[in-house]
């Protein structure tokens, strides 16, 4: 395929992720205003910073007057995934020049690595798969800043709309993302087992919690992996 | 300005953090760590899904007017048997909002 094939089918693939960070934004912005942020500054984290769940807990924990210190571990402790998302894609952009590599890392959210990750699992040789990232990755970045930016400008105008419960929004779309990707039963051992530390780890501070359920998922998922592996060899052997 | 301030620090860590790997593109990975970044997107997404379907508001909600946790279960149904993305993000917000309003939690 061509590069602006790639490109297109980036966007194109992303859309559905795209409708579910609609609301999302939406509230953010809306949220971001009532809490005291200017026009500019909502925008500008949007536009800055552009990771949906690290500004709403940072506007949540602006309006509980917290420390900008407790705002940017928090910021860090739930973007860690993202170092992750980056070691997993490393290996299909590592010939990328740092004029490539720069911007794909900023545009890197969950929803551009759910559909990249799956491009570059696709088996044919095509050497424009990246342009498919950037499709994928500024379509959802563009979307960002508009939704945003009508939580901005309409949000105040519908009272109690942050009590509606648009983060519904943003577990609908991780859900969408997760549950495809649980095809065997490792994958599935390791969700469950992040979910149950997920809760017992809930009020941890910091969100420290999110990072201890991750690595047990992680740890399970790859010892049963392993597991898996051992007793196919054993068997190969008899 | 110190907002400004708290934003540009929001900006740096959260590039450094997406662009740690990409940042040295001659590392390579041990066998171990390449499959054990299999796990993270499931593991990392359902730590986030699993706590917000539960204690929606920060506190325990079990109980049935608990609309996140009911659309959730719907949605995570829907994932299952359709494999779809937006099926399962406009089919869960659908459910979100409908048991929103039959137990009386919009206010419009």
């Amino acid at each position: 395929m061509s590069r602006s094939q790639e490109f297109l089918h980036g966007c194109r693939d992303i859309l559905p992720l795209v409708l579910g960070a609609i609301p999302f934004g939406i509230i953010f912005g809306t949220l971001s205003i009532a809490v005291g942020l200017s026009f500019w500054q909502t925008l500008g984290m949007s536009a800055l910073v552009f990771a949906g769940s690290a500004q709403f807990i940072a506007v949540t924990l602006i309006s509980g007057g917290v420390g900008a210190a407790v705002v940017l571990l928090t910021t860090f402790v739930v973007n860690l995934r993202h170092a992750l998302y980056s070691a997993a894609l490393q290996p299909f952009v590592r010939h990328l020049s740092g004029r490539w590599r720069a911007p794909l890392a900023f545009l890197l959210t969950d929803e551009a690595f759910a559909v990249v990750q799956q491009r570059y699992a696709r088996e044919d040789a095509s050497p424009h798969k990246h342009w498919f990232f950037l499709g994928a990755a500024l379509t959802m970045f563009v979307n960002w800043q508009l939704s945003t930016l009508v939580g901005v400008l309409f949000g105040q105008a519908v009272p109690d709309v942050a009590s509606w419960g648009l983060d519904f929004a943003m577990i609908a779309t991780f859900i969408g993302i997760a549950v495809p990707m649980m095809t065997t039963r490792p994958q599935v051992a390791s969700a469950v087992c992040a979910g149950i530390v997920a809760l017992l780890t809930w009020e941890l501070p910091y969100k420290l919690g999110l990072i201890a359920a991750a690595l047990a998922g992680i740890v399970v998922g790859v010892w049963l992996e392993q597991r898996a592996e051992a007793a196919a060899r054993a068997r190969g052997e008899l | 300005m110190n907002t400004w301030l708290l934003i540009f620090g929001m900006l740096a860590i959260t590039f450094l953090t997406r662009y740690a790997f990409f940042a040295w593109p001659n590392l390579r990975f041990p066998r171990l760590v390449e499959q054990g970044l299999h796990y993270v997107p499931v593991a990392v997404l359902t730590a986030i899904v699993v706590p917000g379907m539960l204690l929606p508001e920060g506190e325990w909600a079990l109980h049935w007017r608990n609309a996140y946790l009911l659309a959730g279960v719907l949605a995570i149904a829907i994932a299952v048997l359709t494999r779809n993305l937006l099926a399962t993000i406009a089919g869960g917000l659908l459910c979100f909002f409908l048991l929103r309003w039959a137990f009386g939690q919009l206010t419009l």
